[in-house]
């Protein structure tokens, strides 16, 4: 594979990378100033959609595509919110992103309001991202001064305010719709669609929700251009007239047992196995790779043999996983119990949840109770069944709830326990001689809880 | 006209109509099993138990198209060529796991609990649920929290519908209620210092699908199974809800609001909710009494002999002036103008004290709370107007009392609470003959000639008319106790009419005998009719 030389990350490593001055020294903010002497908001639209980009917060769906939801003609105001609630386990690289190059995120912010016409954007930052928060504070501060926020900005009848909103820490939040509740001064409790964000969000009013990756890849694509962003990545596959392609280079966040983990940038499709080997330097201590998540805890599971997958926005569906997600891949080695695995994704579900749909506050509880017993070697087969059916059964795909938390609670869930079966089958046996066959309910254990 | 197949049964709606699949399901004879939903509210789609499968049906070929997933039918509009399907294996297994789910850490505690009988919990898992516990035996809690003077909540038996969070932030307004902490440890609660306590906070306890929220008024006074029901009207103020009176064996346990969409959609005030209680206090007027001289002991007497001698005392005593209150029915006060009259044809008519208390008192949701603490105002003036012109008021009463150009009354009264003081009371002293029909000792009962007991609100069978103008019938929930009899049934007795007292007759009789009343005229809706409409209607 080619090396790929960054370009959302740039600014790593250059001293006072995150500054006004080194952003635009490198470029940055002439294509705004240009696009906004030169364009009109539809062309940014176009130009966004025509690149191809698919929003990298997680589903992965067409930003221009996004954007053009919005109602025609709105007396206003529109707004958009700049997803930084970054609670995916796994995942960073938002936060590379304002801490080392806020202003590329800014750039990429004001291209988007100018696009929807909105002029008053939310930031909300998660809360344990102080430094986050320091550096955009610092840099929006700087790019009001040089005239890039507030009103008229460079002259043009453009203007846009940006304030940055710090969230109380709860994964929720990251929800498009949680994240505008709580935006509102509510519980983060996402809301029914329809009506859709682009129609109804925000205080009521027309909103676009975006994360700060995406921002990122607007900057890019206004400062190189859409044949550059088209030349990246993997084509859309002609026999899938559903697949839109996944264009541009992608953030993936490498953790867990690698020798080297870390932001890497690469081109999207690289595959799992490439990335731990070439950016990560391979499986640490070395060991062998029993598993890891795709993108995000949310996604699923990849077995060793599944690692080949390439980490497009098609590639883990194909291997059962619920999609690329925030593209954070968590490699586990051969060390670890699954069923280890299995408890702490409960864990975090259980805790996460926001409590609204039946199916997952009671099924994320659930299945972390029977996590619980079985590690406690009180484990049952019939557990797994049940495991399964909870895994089966809740999530919004097959219609069970709300939002995609479920869905995401879901996921490892059944790609472990279909994946990794025989590994179950064999603690559960182990652990629990005497009981492993029992199917009538048993006592719980005293449970201390999730946190 | 808009089509929607239910279960395969073609249903219209009007084109207009904005229902979602729950509604129409239910024009259908189905139900489909919801705890979260409540008209009355906004649309959350939490509890998940009303999922069903729909599909299209395409106008031009009939091919009807299934959506992969299940959807809520509460959040589901129904629209020309919506498909709803209710009793599919997938919507029956999903029901079943919901049920399941919101079992698990519910205590089950249905021996203690009052809502058994008349819980969702209990029926749908009965109807929907599967036999056996799947999840771990896990040892149950059953902890209380005061969250207001009214309300207790059960924390551990609530499934986290949120109708009362809602209710007390789009209807009551006041929003003392919220849900604390996460996922499965959420919970329902106040914050310190800031109880729920507001006039509507009743209505939570009737919101709760489970036995969650308890009504601290009714807690443990009653199995639900002993209750019989009523459709009654609260008496409590002008606003006239409808209501459903639940008592047993003679004895009110509870006031319930009866959804009607004209007066009070789904709801009732906690002073109406709760004011039923002087129903059974020991201090009520028992026995009616009379005194043959001023000054001498009133001596019990029979109802019959009342009948006879109450005429004759009145018509011996010379001149009558009549208060009409505002507490008795359309029908009652029909009766009492007519016997008035027939004893002095020249008798002063008057509409009886009308207790107010405050302002009124409006809510977000749009419910009122009336500041005129009687039912039927509008009512007792249409009845007296067409007995006696101009229409007196209760102060033009004791003006013509004052001036000595009566020489008997016989006021009406039955209210709840103490209405008059000695001074205004004293106004009466000197006449030859007074008559006061009251819940409860006063002092102008005390200076009574006769001193009857009156009727209470759930006593009473006839019609009140609310500030609304809208008339609503009712039939007598319990019987007055012995020793009482209702207004209705004397003045039937003493225009000397056959047989039990028959409100509907005399109903028929106030229609047909006016124009501005016709709309009482035959069979009455359980909402009621708006007077004013068929008023204008015949102008
Ligand atoms: C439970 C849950 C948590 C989420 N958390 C985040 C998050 O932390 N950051 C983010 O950008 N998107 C998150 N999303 C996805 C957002 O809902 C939304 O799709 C995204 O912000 C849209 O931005 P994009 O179009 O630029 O990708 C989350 C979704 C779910 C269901
Ligand atoms: S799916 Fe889970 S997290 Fe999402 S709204 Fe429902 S209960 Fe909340």
């Amino acid at each position: 594979m080619p090396p790929f030389t960054p370009v959302l990350l740039e600014a790593v490593g250059i001293p006072n990378g995150h500054t006004l001055a080194s952003y635009r020294s490198r470029g940055g903010y002439a294509p705004l100033e240009q696009i906004l002497r030169e364009k009109q908001p539809v062309d940014v639209v176009e130009m966004v959609k025509a690149s191809g980009l698919r929003g990298r917060g997680g589903a992965g769906f067409s930003t221009g595509l996004k954007w053009s939801f919005l109602p025609k003609d709105h007396p206003g105001p529109i707004y958009l919110c700049i997803n930084a609630d970054e609670s995916e386990p796994g995942t960073f690289n938002n936060r590379i992103l304002m801490e080392d190059d806020p202003h590329q995120v800014i750039e990429g912010i004001i291209l988007a309001a100018y696009a929807t016409r909105a002029t008053t954007a939310y930031l909300y930052l998660r809360y344990e991202y102080p430094q986050s928060w320091e550096r955009l504070q610092g840099a929006i501060d700087e790019a009001y001064a040089a005239g890039y926020l507030g009103s008229a900005i460079k002259g043009s009848s453009f203007s846009l305010n940006l304030y940055l909103h710090k969230g109380a820490a709860a994964y929720i939040c990251g929800e498009e719709t949680g994240l505008i509740e709580s935006l509102e001064g509510k519980r983060a409790w996402p809301r029914i669609k329809p009506p859709f964000p682009a129609v109804e969000g925000l205080f009521r009013k027309p909103t676009v929700v975006n994360n700060i990756e995406t921002m990122a890849c607007v900057a890019q694509i206004a400062r190189r251009g859409i044949d550059w962003f088209r030349s990246i990545g993997v084509p859309a596959d002609p026999a899938n007239p559903r697949d839109p392609g996944s264009y541009g280079p992608k953030l993936y966040c490498l953790s867990g047992h690698v020798e080297r983990p870390g932001c890497y940038e690469a081109p999207l499709g690289i595959t799992a196995r490439q990335l731990i080997n070439e950016y990560g330097g391979g499986v640490w201590k070395g060991r062998r790779a029993k598993a890891a998540i795709p993108g995000g805890i949310s996604m699923g599971l990849l077995t060793e043999a599944e690692l080949d997958t390439p980490l497009d926005f098609a590639g883990p569906g194909r291997v059962g996983c619920l999609g690329l997600g925030t593209a954070a891949v968590v490699v586990i080695d051969e060390t670890v119990s699954i069923v280890d695995f299995l408890h702490n994704s409960c864990r975090f579900f259980a805790h996460e949840s926001c409590g609204q749909c039946t199916p997952c506050r009671e099924g994320t509880a659930w299945s972390l109770r029977m996590l619980e017993r079985i590690k406690a070697g009180k484990g049952r087969l019939k557990d797994l069944e049940l495991l399964a059916e909870i895994g089966n059964t809740m999530g919004m795909m097959p219609g069970s709830t709300i939002c995609g938390l479920a869905d995401g609670a879901a996921w490892p869930i059944k790609n472990a326990i279909k994946k990794f079966r025989g590994e179950f089958e064999d603690y559960i046996k182990t652990t629990n001689p005497t009981g492993w066959m029992v199917t009538d309910p048993v006592p719980a254990l005293q449970i201390v809880g999730a946190h | 006209m808009a089509v929607v197949t239910v279960d395969g049964k073609d249903i219209e709606i009007g084109a207009t109509e904005r229902l979602n699949c729950i509604e129409v399901a239910r024009r259908a004879g189905v139900e489909i099993p919801h705890y979260c939903w409540h008209p009355g509210l906004s649309v959350v789609a939490s509890c998940r138990m009303c999922l069903i499968e729909t599909g299209t049906r395409d106008p031009a070929t009939g091919k009807v198209t299934m959506m992969p997933k299940l959807v809520p039918g509460c959040q589901t509009p129904a629209k020309d060529g919506t498909v709803i399907v209710t009793e599919s294996a997938l919507v029956k297994e999903s029901r079943a796991r919901v049920e399941e789910a919101l079992l698990i850490d519910h205590p089950i505690d249905c021996p203690i609990c009052d809502k058994a009988g008349e819980c969702l919990l209990q029926d749908y898992h009965f109807e929907h649920g599967q036999a056996e516990r799947r999840a771990d035996i896990h040892a149950f809690h059953s902890r209380r929290r005061d969250v207001g003077p009214t309300v207790t909540l059960f924390v551990d038996r609530c499934i986290m519908c949120t109708r009362c969070v809602r209710f007390a932030r789009e209807v009551s307004g006041t929003s003392e209620l919220m849900v604390i902490n996460r996922g499965a440890k959420e919970e329902i609660d106040v914050f310190p210092g800031f109880p729920l306590d507001n006039k509507l906070s009743g209505n939570v306890v009737d919101l709760c699908p489970v036995g969650a929220l308890g009504d601290k008024d009714f807690l443990y006074q009653q199995r639900v199974w002993f209750l019989k029901r009523e459709a009654n009207v609260c008496g409590g103020c002008a606003t006239g809800c409808s209501i459903t009176t639940e008592h047993n064996q003679d004895s009110v346990y509870r006031l319930k609001p009866r959804e009607n969409p004209h007066v009070n959609k789904w709801w009732m005030c906690d002073d109406g909710r709760y004011g039923w209680h002087h129903l059974h206090d020991s201090s009520r007027l028992l026995a009616a009494e009379h005194r043959s001289a001023a000054g001498s002991t009133r001596q019990t007497i029979e109802w019959p002999d009342v009948v006879t001698r109450l005429r004759d005392d009145l018509k011996g005593a010379g001149s009558l002036a009549v208060a009409v209150s505002p507490m008795l029915t359309l029908e009652e006060a029909w009766m009492l103008c007519a016997v008035a009259r027939s004893i002095d044809p020249q008798a002063f008519l008057a509409v009886g004290h009308v207790p107010t208390r405050g302002a009124d008192e409006s809510f977000p949701g749009g419910f009122t709370i009336r500041a005129e603490k009687c039912p039927n105002r509008l009512g007792v003036e249409a009845v007296v107007s067409l007995f006696d012109q101009p229409l007196h008021s209760w102060n033009d009463l004791l003006e013509h009392v004052r001036a000595g150009r009566t020489t008997a009354a016989w006021i009406t009264a039955g209210h709840p609470e103490p209405w008059i003081d000695a001074a205004t009371a004293a106004t009466f002293a000197d006449l030859k003959c007074l008559v006061v029909q009251d819940l409860f000792d006063s002092p102008l009962a005390q200076l009574a000639t006769w001193r009857l007991p009156a009727a209470g609100f759930a006593e009473r069978a006839g019609t009140w008319v609310n500030a609304g103008h809208r008339a609503q019938s009712f039939e007598q929930a319990i019987r007055a106790p012995a020793g009482v009899w209702p207004e209705g049934r004397l003045f039937w007795n003493m225009l000397g009419r056959r047989g039990l007292y028959d409100p509907v007759a005399v109903r028929q009789q106030i229609a047909e005998s006016s124009a501005t009343l016709a709309a009482l005229a035959g069979e009455m809706p359980a909402t009621g009719v708006d007077l004013r409409l068929q008023q204008l209607a015949g102008a």
